[in-house]
């Protein structure tokens, strides 16, 4: 049975057992059976898991620190990578503009596009679950304006509406202070453009579950809508709801490097893999190509094999949308 | 006289992830020019299967994988795609369930008639559009010329398979093959198409081949039914002979299923025990033998061929004189008691 | 038929207000928009004169109307940064973008119609497999980033095509400067256009495939086998067209998001379009042309779905005689 049923989540989460049932029943379970099947799935989370390690670990593996002034020096600046000529056996990928190491820039830039990518998967999954939640089990003028708005919504591209609500709060912190609330400011406006998906599915299926016998069950018990929603309800999307949350990780990485790229997102003091696109991409006419290449390389492959994850995970849990 | 349909031990596999599955086993039946046969089962005896096989559309991955088709002496069921689709449409028609979704919604019903027609006959669009408007007259659409340019939608249901009906006869086919034509539909118009298409048959001297789980459409309208049991032959016979004397244990159970007006209104309706087996879990011997009345030993690993059995043929070992004769008494007794006209020896120990 | 038309429109009418609304309150409540206007040395008074003179001052509703009155006629006021009225610096950035955006549509119609269909005809082909992967390689690549590796290669590894601006543009009318009747201008197109055009291609590519392989399966199709049609009238005939329905649907909202995603690509190529100045507009907190940008794509978007469910309703016989005959 390849979808989540409300019993077999409730058989996954042990009760009283030790983390060895779980891993048991995980492997003995259709999702991992497929997922050891599927070569490409399997690639392309070794590629996350080698790329989240290297992130969270990036200050013990980095050559180099790039954001301390005292390593850096100017005079190593423009050096190619180093199997070119004139190439630095110290800068594997080379160096860029302020003589920083490419390869040390993209470790911790990664960190910081993880990061924000992350975050704003989690913020905008919370908040499209919950108004799910409300829109569906309340109905009534609270569900009409929660879809209204999210129909709307959809009319725009979500980039839009990062931007936009970019600018807006940039408006509001004022140049000074933009700088220190960055972090926030992208995982509103990325979470913001991306939690109607999870509102519109979780809306559904409460619709769906909301007349079942045991949600009447379990009213019949006296349980209130809350406990209902989030023991009951809940567990039955978590398959669709993992499954957009993969392929919006993505979206957020992409969407976040965009936002840098295009000058709205992270500064370049502390550069997400979209902001050493946007400063190598000065050089590119000059012949300094591994300055935005190596970055935009990176970018290329995590979300790549985020995507490739999500769209295994579309197939393994609903055969039916192939 | 060759017959306008001829099949021979057709079998059909269908390979899937847990081994290869056989949908139609050793199936063997006629069909003669204006002769109805009507094919029985239950769902998934592997009825529509055989229709598919016989026009040449099997849903792959499935197969024809042993046997052999003949069309009025022709063998074709190993043509090339293309020469088998010109005889799609042309010599064989076929009509499937649903109206509804058999039309393509966004073509104008004429032109879908003169697509057909145009594809294999040689005619002009205006002589094309002529034998559309007759073709629709035929099948008793009021109002013809204009109707031409209706789309679909428009139709009723049972209008939709009037079309559906004109569409398969526009080439004059010699085989005809009629995939539950009636079951969609309301019932009060099934008689009318079940009428219709019977009528449009006999005065082309079509072969029929009317598939469909309702007992009452074929005894009204078979001249001669073929009762299919996952996936092998039941019975084959003339459609009087099978709806009066059933020989075949299957075929009894499925006969006094049917709910009859003139009987015991508080008699409760006769049932088959348990369930036809599912392709792949067909227990050897003969097929029905778990859910038989009359199963003596052999049947668990005997696998019945069909044998004469009074005007019919039947796959039951009972009608077998080399196992009848070592069938116990009470199980023959018990047979001939339900109208099993069992072979020469075995019946006369009985009497 | 018209109670169609009735009914969408009034939708639309909706949407707009909503994102005006949207946009009003962006301009009257982010940031003050009398301090955006005058100097340091401006005096309270001077600054109250303003505000008066702005009606800023007045109820919010009434405000919100004289809002969405100004705006209909093309009236959204002064930009903070460059001192203009919006109206204009839209109206002399617009060609371009526009321009942009239908080549780019014709590009991801043009080459991804046929790609899905051949994907969904001969799927298990390895060109088949081989254009999937590459769609799927086409939509996790950020279009900034192909368009970056498009300027590497092409323009300055190759040096075939210009990687900057709009080439040499032609004014019609006083109106309209166009790139497309230059041979610099349509050079100039070429890579702006692929990169743009090529994620809604891929889109495309997997929506023409899906609903291919989908339309395959129905029985209409299985019946038009049985009737011995040929292959091409099945697949190109009966398949194709039913499959466009769909299809024409989702393009026609990709259009708008083509026009709003050329922001990004504005930006690789130094296009001179809107979305180049609603990024600047977005960096400098110049609130009139981003709510001015903002009512102006709602509008673009309402209008294609209009043309969107204009073209449906004459593609699909259902609804354009549901309408008419049956109510």
């Amino acid at each position: 049975m390849p979808y989540v049923t409300g019993e077999e989540t409730k058989a996954r989460i042990p009760v009283s057992g030790g983390a060895v049932g779980a891993l048991g029943r995980m492997r003995d379970s259709d999702l991992w059976y497929s997922f050891t099947r599927s070569p490409l799935a399997l690639v392309s989370a070794l590629v996350v898991a080698l790329f989240v390690l290297a992130a969270l670990f990036a200050p013990l593996i980095a050559p180099h620190d790039p954001f301390d002034p005292g390593s850096i020096s100017i005079l190593d600046s423009f050096l190619p990578p180093a199997w070119q000529d004139g190439g630095d056996a110290r800068f594997l990928l080379g160096t860029d503009d302020q003589g920083r190491d490419v390869l040390s820039t993209i470790l911790f830039g990664m960190r910081i596009s993880l990061a924000v990518g992350f975050a704003s998967v989690v913020f905008s999954m919370l908040l499209g679950i919950t108004l799910g939640l409300v829109a569906g089990y309340f109905g009534g003028w609270v569900d009409s304006v929660i879809m209204r708005i999210a129909d709307v919504q959809l009319t725009f591209p979500a980039i839009l509406i990062a931007l936009l609500i970019n600018g807006v709060a940039r408006a509001m912190a004022g140049p000074q202070s933009y700088d220190k609330v960055v972090f926030f400011v992208l995982v509103l406006s990325i979470g913001l453009s991306f939690w109607v998906q999870y509102g519109r599915t979780v809306r559904g299926s409460v619709l769906v579950e909301a007349n079942k016998e045991y949600v009447l069950a379990a009213r019949l018990i006296g349980l209130g809508p809350w406990t209902i929603m989030f023991k009951h309800v809940l567990p039955n999307v978590l398959g669709p709801v993992l499954v957009i949350a993969t392929i919006n990780l993505a979206l957020a990485i992409i969407t976040e490097a965009t936002l840098s790229f295009l000058g709205v997102g992270v500064p370049p003091t502390q550069p997400s893999l979209g902001t050493l696109i946007r400063i190598g991409n000065d050089f590119l006419f000059s012949g300094e190509w591994w300055i935005t290449i190596f970055p935009g390389i990176t970018l290329a492959i995590l979300a790549l094999s985020v995507n490739l994850l999500g769209d295994w995970l579309r197939d393994a849990l609903n055969p039916k949308l192939r | 006289m060759t017959p306008a349909l001829s099949v021979r031990n057709l079998r059909i596999e269908i390979p899937t992830r847990h081994g290869v599955l056989t949908a139609i086993d050793d199936l063997s039946f006629d069909i003669a020019a204006g002769e109805v046969l009507g094919m029985v089962g239950e769902s998934g005896a592997g009825k529509s299967i055989t229709g598919s096989a016989v026009i040449g559309l099997l849903e792959p991955p499935g197969r024809v994988a042993g046997g052999e088709i003949h069309l009025a002496g022709e063998r074709i069921d190993h043509l090339p795609p293309d020469r088998m689709r010109r005889i799609r449409g042309k010599r064989i028609g076929m009509i499937f369930q649903d109206p509804l979704t058999s039309l393509n919604p966004l073509y104008r019903i004429g032109d879908q008639l003169v697509e057909t027609i145009m594809t294999h006959q040689r005619m002009t669009t205006g002589e094309a559009r002529d034998k559309a408007r007759k073709l629709l007259e035929e099948v008793g659409i009021p109002a013809a010329k204009t109707r031409l340019s209706s789309y679909p939608h428009q139709f009723s249901g049972g209008m939709r398979q009037r079309v559906v009906i004109a569409l398969a006869l526009a080439a004059d086919p010699e085989l005809v093959i009629a995939d539950e034509p009636t079951t969609a539909l309301d019932v009060s118009v099934q008689a009318q198409i079940i009428a219709l298409l019977k009528q449009l048959c006999a005065e082309r001297g079509a072969a029929v081949m009317l598939i469909t789980h309702d007992m009452g459409v074929i005894a009204e309208t078979a001249d001669r039914v073929c009762v299919l049991y996952a996936g092998r032959l039941a019975e084959l016979g003339p459609v009087r002979g099978v709806v009066k004397l059933p020989q075949h244990p299957y075929t009894i159970g499925l006969m006094a299923a049917i709910p009859s007006l003139t009987g015991d209104p508080d008699k409760p309706l006769a049932q088959i025990p348990g369930s036809m087996p599912r392709l792949g879990t067909i227990p050897d011997g003969c097929a029905f033998n778990p859910r038989c009345d009359y199963r003596f030993p052999p049947c668990t690993t005997e696998r019945p061929v069909a044998y004469a059995a009074g005007t019919s043929q039947a796959a039951c070992l009972l009608h077998a004189p080399e196992f009848s004769r070592v069938a116990p008494a009470e199980t023959l007794k018990a047979a001939d008691a339900a109208g099993i006209r069992l072979p020469k020896p075995a019946g006369e120990a009985v009497r | 038929m018209i109670a169609f038309a009735i009914k969408r429109f009034v939708q639309a009418l909706g949407v707009m207000l909503v994102v005006a609304l949207i946009s009003f309150m962006m301009f009257r409540f982010v940031g003050d928009p009398v301090n955006q206007l005058v100097g340091v040395d401006t005096s309270p008074a001077e600054r109250a004169a303003l505000r008066e003179t702005l009606g800023l001052n007045d109820p919010v509703m009434l405000q919100f109307g004289r809002f969405v009155l100004k705006a209909a006629q093309f009236d959204f006021g002064i930009s903070y940064q460059f001192k203009q009225p919006v109206a204009a610096l839209i109206a002399s950035r617009l060609p371009a973008t526009l321009e942009l955006s239908f080549v780019s549509a014709l590009f991801a119609l043009a080459i991804g119609v046929p790609m899905g269909v051949y994907t969904g005809l001969y799927r298990n082909t390895w060109l088949a497999r081989g254009f999937l992967a590459v769609s799927l390689i086409g939509v996790s690549l950020p279009t900034f980033l192909i368009g970056i590796l498009l300027i590497f290669v092409v323009s300055v590894n190759l040096g075939w095509l210009p990687s900057f601006g709009r080439g040499q543009t032609v004014n019609l009318g006083g109106v309209w400067s166009t790139g497309l009747l230059t041979k610099s201008g349509l050079q100039s197109l070429i890579l702006p256009s692929i990169t743009l055009g090529l994620f809604q291609m891929t889109l495309i590519m997997r929506l023409v495939r899906g609903e291919m392989l989908e339309v395959l399966r129905t029985d209409y199709i299985k019946f038009a086998r049985a009737r011995g049609l040929s292959r091409r009238a099945i697949n190109f005939g009966h398949a194709l067209k039913n499959t466009l329905v769909p299809v024409i649907t989702i393009t026609g909202l990709q259009l708008g998001s083509i026009i709003a995603f050329a922001i990004i690509t504005e930006t690789v190529f130094q296009w001179p379009g809107m979305g180049l100045l609603f990024l600047q507009a977005v960096q400098n907190v110049d609130i009139p042309i981003m709510a001015a940008y903002l009512l102006l794509i709602a509008f673009l978007f309402v209008v294609i779905n209009f043309i969107v469910d204009l073209l449906y309703v004459a593609v699909d016989p259902r609804i354009r005689l549901d309408g008419g005959t049956a109510g």
